[in-house]
């Protein structure tokens, strides 16, 4: 072997072709078991820091009862309208590329989750995200700082004008980098629905190398995580356009339930 | 029932959250000190007992009577509306920390407790666990009874000076706290 590339002291030691071998391997084993998974697994070796942070029992059966089956109602005097747009924060415009990401947020039974909190945060266009924590050599845009929040309307749809985000370089192996991602978080009809994500963006590179996003194994599952670019979002010499569409655990309350509210 | 859609898979919340998700406030379901008011926290711990300083919980609960809370209000806490909901970072010794009230029983005879919600960066999706505070009805509740008795410790919290401490082990053999899935989940 030539050329072996000077390892930084902050670097972990595991080259990425290791990490590619489990990557590969945890998914063949899926293949073979013939049980679909829908969701990321809790154990999953090569995101290194959830080797000692996946709970080692079985998640324990529970029916919902009682506050379970409500959540929180969030309304205008939590959101301000502007808190969707992350380009317009700052005294000037960001650098990067204008997109604009909407979609539509359902619960398992396809009911629209109406006027409920969904927030964002991400990196900027040059993969930095504005948390000390984050010192890789890339600039800080003093016009961005990647974080938003809005409702939905009354049909479950959201929307946010932001920046595509950067790939970004982290320390779970050398040379480990993550796809551009937008992290999401939200809340159904019911708090047993409340989750948070990453949204991706079509034909990233990175997906192949990356433990996050492939510890998902199933991948009909991952493809639910990836954005789709919709020319009619596109809006012209304005902003390229994203649709996402997010579908919710089923929640237990009937549409009688639901139909009260209104 | 109607055939159920596939849910959109969760993620991380990542090491980054940290700017975007607290905010003035999250932890004060009530403001601290004030009647009633109770410190409802403790430490979130890994596989090897090290705290955890980067978790993220979030507490949501029934009023002091039982009441389900429908104001709005959260994001921009007037110090009189009690929403049910609050969120709290652990700090670097991997402490959590929120002023909150007793919840009462929403439903008659059964056990309160407050529902938690655990995110933390290498922990790949959200965890559930109940926090029942100590008393009498915890003996009939059918979710501790479906427990053996060392594993129903984990989910009960322990009053102190302050209120009610609630250590959360992401990792720990018999001693781990038991996390909840729900019948909406899918693994």
């Amino acid at each position: 072997m030539t050329a072996t590339p000077t390892i930084n002291s902050d670097s972990a030691s595991a080259r990425q072709a290791d990490v590619s071998n489990e990557i590969r391997a945890i998914e063949s084993a899926y293949q073979r078991s013939g049980v679909e998974e829908t969701q990321p697994r809790l154990d999953y070796a090569p995101y290194r820091s959830s080797v000692l942070r996946h709970p080692t029992k079985d998640l324990h059966h529970a029916d919902p009862e009682g506050i379970e089956l409500w959540t929180p109602c969030f309304g205008e005097r939590d959101v301000h309208p502007l808190e969707s747009d992350l380009t317009i924060q700052h005294a000037g415009a960001p650098i990067g590329e204008r997109i604009v990401v909407t979609g539509r947020i359902v619960d398992g039974d396809g009911r629209p989750v109406r006027r409920q909190l969904v927030e964002i945060w991400q990196a900027n266009a040059g993969g930095r995200y504005i948390h000390k924590r984050d010192q890789h050599p890339s600039p800080i845009d003093p016009n961005f700082t990647g974080v938003g929040r809005c409702l939905t309307d009354d049909d479950g749809n959201y929307r946010f004008t932001t920046i595509k985000p950067g790939p970004y370089p982290w320390k779970n192996h050398h040379n480990a980098w993550r796809p551009a991602h937008i992290h999401f978080s939200l809340f159904g009809t019911e708090f047993t629905q409340r989750m948070i994500t990453q949204m991706y963006f079509p034909g990233d590179p990175l997906f192949a190398l990356d433990p996050i996003y492939q510890s998902i194994t199933d991948q009909k599952a991952r493809d639910r995580l990836v954005a789709t670019y919709d020319h009619d979002v596109t809006t012209h010499e304005w902003a390229t356009g994203y649709r996402w569409d997010i579908v919710l655990t089923g929640s237990s309350r009937t549409p009688v339930d639901e139909g009260a509210e209104h | 029932m109607s055939t159920l859609l596939t849910a959109t898979p969760g993620q991380t919340v990542g090491p980054f959250y940290g700017y975007a998700l607290p905010f003035d406030r999250c932890d004060e379901l009530v403001p601290p000190g004030s009647p009633g008011a109770i410190q409802f926290h403790g430490i979130v711990t890994d596989g090897e007992g090290n705290p955890v300083p980067d978790a993220l919980l979030e507490i949501w609960q029934a009023d002091a009577d039982g009441g389900i809370p429908s104001a709005t209000g959260s994001l921009r806490r007037d110090g009189w509306t009690f929403t049910g909901w609050g969120r709290a970072a652990t700090d670097d010794a991997g402490h959590y920390s929120f002023s909150t009230v007793l919840p009462g029983s929403s439903t008659t005879g059964s056990a309160p407790f407050i529902l938690v919600t655990v995110f933390a960066r290498g922990l790949l999706n959200r965890l559930f666990t109940r926090a029942y505070p100590p008393g009498d009805q915890l003996a009939n509740d059918p979710l501790l009874n479906s427990l053996p008795a060392h594993r129903r410790q984990t989910l009960i919290a322990t009053q102190d000076a302050t209120g009610l401490r609630f250590d959360i082990k992401l990792q720990a053999g018999d001693d781990e706290t038991v996390f909840l899935s729900y019948p909406g989940h899918r693994p």
